[in-house]
């Protein structure tokens, strides 16, 4: 599988990052290489394999819905690049 | 020299009879980092003062005759994607270059409990992606045993810092074999526990279905003690096994004795270096004579482990990434246009480029249109490998073989070639995809270089990884040798 300069600039945008031109070559062909390794799987029959997620039996595990401590609102905001009256601040959403 | 070459049990005695304070211990190991971190650079961050107020509690703790945890007063470090409350955790990414984490990983609270003393943070390739610690955003590691070579990865600085002797052991984290592959490279012990035995609470996730936390520590003996003070069941943690936790250090018998070894010949294959090779069969002779019986089995999958990791491990990165955006922590770009804008600079300027390829890779993998033909099919074949091991433990007791192909390469070696570089995986990636535990132990030299003997187990039977490592190692004089520094 050959990756296009475009497609590299279509996958950067779904995972919301900016690929600078100088960059997208380099992509391209790093990522064509691996795709094209991973093309190795491909010798083999998995039609009646299932797939694992896991590697253990999990099943969804329930606790008892009681209210615990969670942390203070101002040790939450700490990290925040900016924060305003107790929430995240970003730029707005809508013009 | 460092008072750490003791050993666990004469620190113990020798804390117990007051000829020693747990203040001496943490001084003399913020001394030995100030002098060799210099040359290796293992550290990101070093937590004097906090490290001294915790020894002073402890010298108060001893002194007042109270129960001593099963770590009591040894020196640790933490590799820098296991959060730390109020301590700089980074995952070596320039993203979280300003982050203060406001909880402890559960891994954490457990060290504290167990009366050990956190020394500081550990380098790594950023967010454990990468093999040589060359993909730290801060400066790479170098090998205790020459300093043009690389530690291994992405648990470098945990498994340098051990070898150097400036801590008395590190947490590290492996995916697809970052304990494992720098502690083979660095000569010392690293073990990967089972899947699930210990909590992922608090460490920064990279492939969730993959990760396991474990020590490194210079000898078999103390990877027990570690282990048995962090593993266990945490209701944080939804993927942590329900499992007892049985006594790892009085599994150390000493006694192998009709143990059932496999050796893969897909592990002893070309790609591995001859010298490798024969240390090891030295290593496996040695384990004969120590009463084991072995037998060269096939682990048929192998060849197909690495290309299944890269789409599995990358997929569920960019999932995993996601949260890395610029709003809660971390880094924010400056003056972005909207939202979009913010999200889109702020992941660009934090991220590496190896970074940046995985999430890509993995987006590629997960996009619509492509999700069957290379995320399932992944799947399938991980179904494939973990029948492999399934089918060769109905016969034997652990699986033996390299650590990694060869011993640690040159700095900036094999920086140009993803390719190349993933390839120092592929004896220990098909193992994280089975989930199982293993374990590397120094088992030789190479031009002057140390080599890892990988010993592989069933689920949950870290007992027995445990004890034919320990008994290899009680008959070798391997893990004795300390690279000058």
């Amino acid at each position: 599988m050959k990756i296009t300069v475009e497609q590299v600039e279509h996958v950067a945008k779904l995972a919301r990052l900016n690929v600078q031109d100088d960059e997208k070559e380099m992509f391209a062909e790093q990522l064509s290489a691996i795709l094209q390794y991973a093309e190795k799987l491909n010798e083999l029959d998995t039609d009646n394999v299932e797939p694992t997620t896991h590697v253990l039996p999990l099943h969804s595990v329930m606790r008892e819905d009681n209210v615990r401590e969670s942390l203070p609102i101002e040790r939450v905001l700490q990290n925040a690049p900016e924060d305003e009256d107790g929430q995240f601040r970003v730029p707005a959403v809508l013009e | 020299m460092t008072l750490f070459d003791l050993g666990l049990r004469e620190i113990h005695n020798r804390l117990h009879a007051g000829e020693l304070s747990v203040t001496e211990l943490v001084k003399d190991s913020l001394q030995k980092v100030g002098e060799r971190d210099e040359k290796v650079k293992a550290f990101l961050t070093v937590d004097e003062e906090g490290a001294l107020a915790s020894a002073a509690k402890l010298d108060e703790k001893l002194a007042a005759g109270e129960e001593r945890g099963l770590l009591f007063g040894l020196p640790a470090g933490i590799k820098d994607n296991i959060v730390t409350e109020g301590l700089r955790t980074t995952c070596a990414s320039q993203f979280l270059r300003n982050f203060d984490p406001v909880y402890d990983a559960t891994v954490v609270k457990k060290l504290r409990a167990a009366d050990s003393v956190t020394i500081g943070k550990l380098n790594m390739d950023e967010f454990a992606m990468g093999g040589s610690n060359e993909n730290s955003s801060f400066y790479p590691v170098r090998n205790p045993w020459n300093p043009d070579r690389v530690p291994g990865g992405s648990s470098g600085g945990s498994a340098a810092a051990v070898a150097a002797g400036e801590v008395y052991f590190t947490l590290g984290s492996d995916t697809g074999g970052s304990i494992r592959q720098p502690a083979s490279y660095c000569g010392v012990v690293g073990l990967k526990p089972t899947y699930g035995l210990v909590s992922r609470f608090g460490l920064v996730a990279f492939a969730s279905s993959l990760d396991q936390i474990g020590p490194v520590t210079r000898t078999v003996e103390d990877s027990a003690y570690v282990l048995q003070a962090i593993a266990g069941h945490d209701d944080r943690d939804s993927t942590s096994a329900n499992v007892d936790v049985p006594d790892y250090v009085s599994a150390l018998t000493g006694d192998i004795k009709g143990l059932r070894i496999a050796v893969p010949k897909e592990y002893m294959g070309e790609g591995v270096d001859p010298q490798v090779k024969e240390s090891v069969m030295a290593a496996i002779r040695q384990l004969e004579s120590l009463g084991a019986t072995w037998e060269e089995v096939s682990l048929p999958h192998t060849e197909y482990a690495l290309a299944a990791y890269y789409l599995l491990s990358s997929s569920e990165a960019s999932s995993n990434l996601a949260r890395f955006d610029g709003v809660r922590y971390g880094v924010r770009a400056d003056n972005p246009d909207n939202l979009l804008d913010l999200y889109l600079k702020s992941r660009s300027e934090g991220f590496g480029d190896e970074v940046k390829r995985r999430i890509m890779l993995g987006t590629y993998a997960l996009s619509s249109g492509y999700y069957d033909a290379y995320y399932l099919k992944a799947q399938k074949v991980r179904t494939l490998i973990k029948q492999d091991f399934d089918r060769v433990f109905e016969k034997f007791d652990v699986i033996v073989g390299p650590t990694a192909p060869t011993t640690a390469f040159a700095i900036g070696s094999q920086t140009d070639d993803p390719l190349t570089m993933y390839l120092n995986d592929i004896l220990t990636i098909p193992v994280s995809l089975a989930g199982v535990p293993a374990i590397s132990i120094p088992c030789g030299f190479a031009d002057d270089m140390p080599v890892g003997l990988q010993i592989i187990g069933k689920p949950f039977d870290e007992q027995t990884v445990l004890r034919v490592s320990h008994a290899f190692e009680q008959s070798t004089d391997h893990h004795k040798r300390r690279p000058q520094i």
